[in-house]
């Protein structure tokens, strides 16, 4: 295992893992035997989710929104459809909203009751929003959890946080940061992070992209 | 359930780590436990909900010392266990020993984008109003199932405002029991940071959970 490994999984001991990996490796062994999965199928889903679907997706989504003011209206009237022209649709994004973020309102997204979020548009959650520390503190301190990411909002801002209790999935719309006037959609999307479409990150500045 | 899962407000957990370019996977039994849950929702014959009921439904500090592909993986053994596509013994000796259970349905590899592209959209028709409208104040019911339910305890006895009407969806607490879809209709319902946390609350936020008509009453 290796350094990195090891300091993700701190609170399980070696073993513990290695029981889970030989319990995986046998259920899917006897599930294949008995006919109920095809591992083929199992490589494929991996591979979506591993290779096509992810944040770029929601990157080029925000993209949009920022360069073409009727796509936004159309995102923020009924995101799903919106961002069903883009290709995006399917599982863990049947419903989606998008949430504009202005100078006086900043959105965050969280599940506190579990790990809801917008596939189509992300790809699989990172660990820290499964986490309790993350489900626990979004909806009672946000700004300390935004201070864990090295954000701080003006004092007056206004934080909404969305905890998805339903099958309702959120996508921030970010602000545009300024001096991108003549920037391409795809030079846009660059400077969308996925933390900055869940809330808890903002866009890269251009001169960031421009490193 | 009032479980280890329903975490809004609970303190002690420390800081948020983000990892800095996080894999998707952390080892390849994190991806074979997340393809075989996906895999598995067909032929396995169970909803979401009842997904959902299965990974929270353990010891608090089980569910919280576990990783979330542990619980999930943990979650798929008890569903298959239940329902006697699985036997104990079988996992122990890493092979099948009993004869399969005929089941309706297996994905192909075939059928993996279309399945992901359909998803499980949960919205139905109704003939029934909605009893609220947006700016309604109204109170998240003081209910502790020890089943499952979707109203985390940091909204319950609390009052806040609907925002919006968003559709007649499936109710979660009664298609995790297999007693149907019964589908109600669903909102968003707006809460003041004071109103949830009091004095300790951030004045300055504003929290909103999607509630099913079941868990409000008027206020």
């Amino acid at each position: 295992m290796s350094e990195h490994d090891h300091d993700h999984h701190h609170d399980h001991d070696h073993s513990e893992l290695s029981e889970t990996q030989l319990r995986v490796r046998a259920l899917e062994t006897v599930l294949t035997e008995k006919g109920y999965v095809d591992p083929a199928a199992l490589d494929l889903l991996i591979e979506t989710y591993e290779k096509k679907v992810g944040p770029r997706n929601g990157a080029r989504v925000v993209a949009k929104a920022w360069a073409d003011p009727a796509y936004r209206a159309r995102l923020l009237k009924d995101a799903t459809p919106a961002i069903a022209e883009v290709g995006y649709a399917g599982r863990q994004g049947e419903h989606i909203v998008a949430l504009e973020n202005t100078p006086k309102l900043h959105n965050m997204v969280v599940c506190t009751l579990c790990s809801c979020y917008p596939w189509p548009v992300l790809g699989l959650p990172p660990v820290w929003y499964k986490s309790a520390p993350y489900r626990s503190r979004a909806v009672s301190d946000p700004r300390s959890v935004l201070a864990d990411f090295g954000v701080a909002l003006p004092k007056e801002t206004e934080i909404r946080i969305w905890d998805s209790t339903a099958e309702i999935r959120y996508l921030v719309l970010p602000m545009r940061p300024g001096g991108t006037e003549d920037w391409s959609e795809e030079k846009l999307a660059d400077l969308v992070t996925r933390d900055s479409m869940i809330g808890t990150g903002l866009p890269k500045s251009p001169k960031e992209v421009a490193k | 359930m009032n479980g280890g899962q329903d975490l809004g407000g609970t303190h002690g957990h420390g800081p948020v780590k983000p990892e800095p370019n996080e894999p998707v996977f952390h080892g390849e039994w994190e991806k074979r436990a997340f393809a075989l849950t996906l895999a598995m929702g067909m032929p396995g014959g169970w909803n979401i909900d009842m997904s959902r009921f299965a990974r929270e439904n353990r010891p608090p500090a089980e569910y919280l010392s576990m990783t979330y592909y542990q619980i999930w993986f943990a979650a798929l053994e008890t569903m298959l266990k239940e329902r006697d596509l699985v036997a104990e013994d079988e996992i122990a000796a890493g092979h099948s020993l009993h004869p399969a259970k005929p089941v309706k349905r297996t994905l192909s590899p075939g059928d993996v984008a279309k399945t992901l592209h359909r998803g499980g959209p949960t919205e139905r028709d109704t003939n029934t109003k909605a009893a609220f409208k947006p700016g309604d104040k109204v109170r998240a019911k003081n209910i502790n199932p020890p089943t499952h339910t979707r109203l985390p305890r940091y909204v319950r006895g609390h009052v806040g405002t609907i925002e919006r009407i968003i559709g007649c969806h499936v109710f979660p607490d009664s298609n995790a029991a297999g007693a149907g879809e019964n589908p109600q209709w669903l909102y968003t319902v707006r809460f003041d940071g004071r109103e949830l946390w009091g004095d300790d609350g951030d004045p300055t936020s504003k929290v909103s959970v999607d509630a099913w008509e079941p868990y409000l009453e008027p206020a």
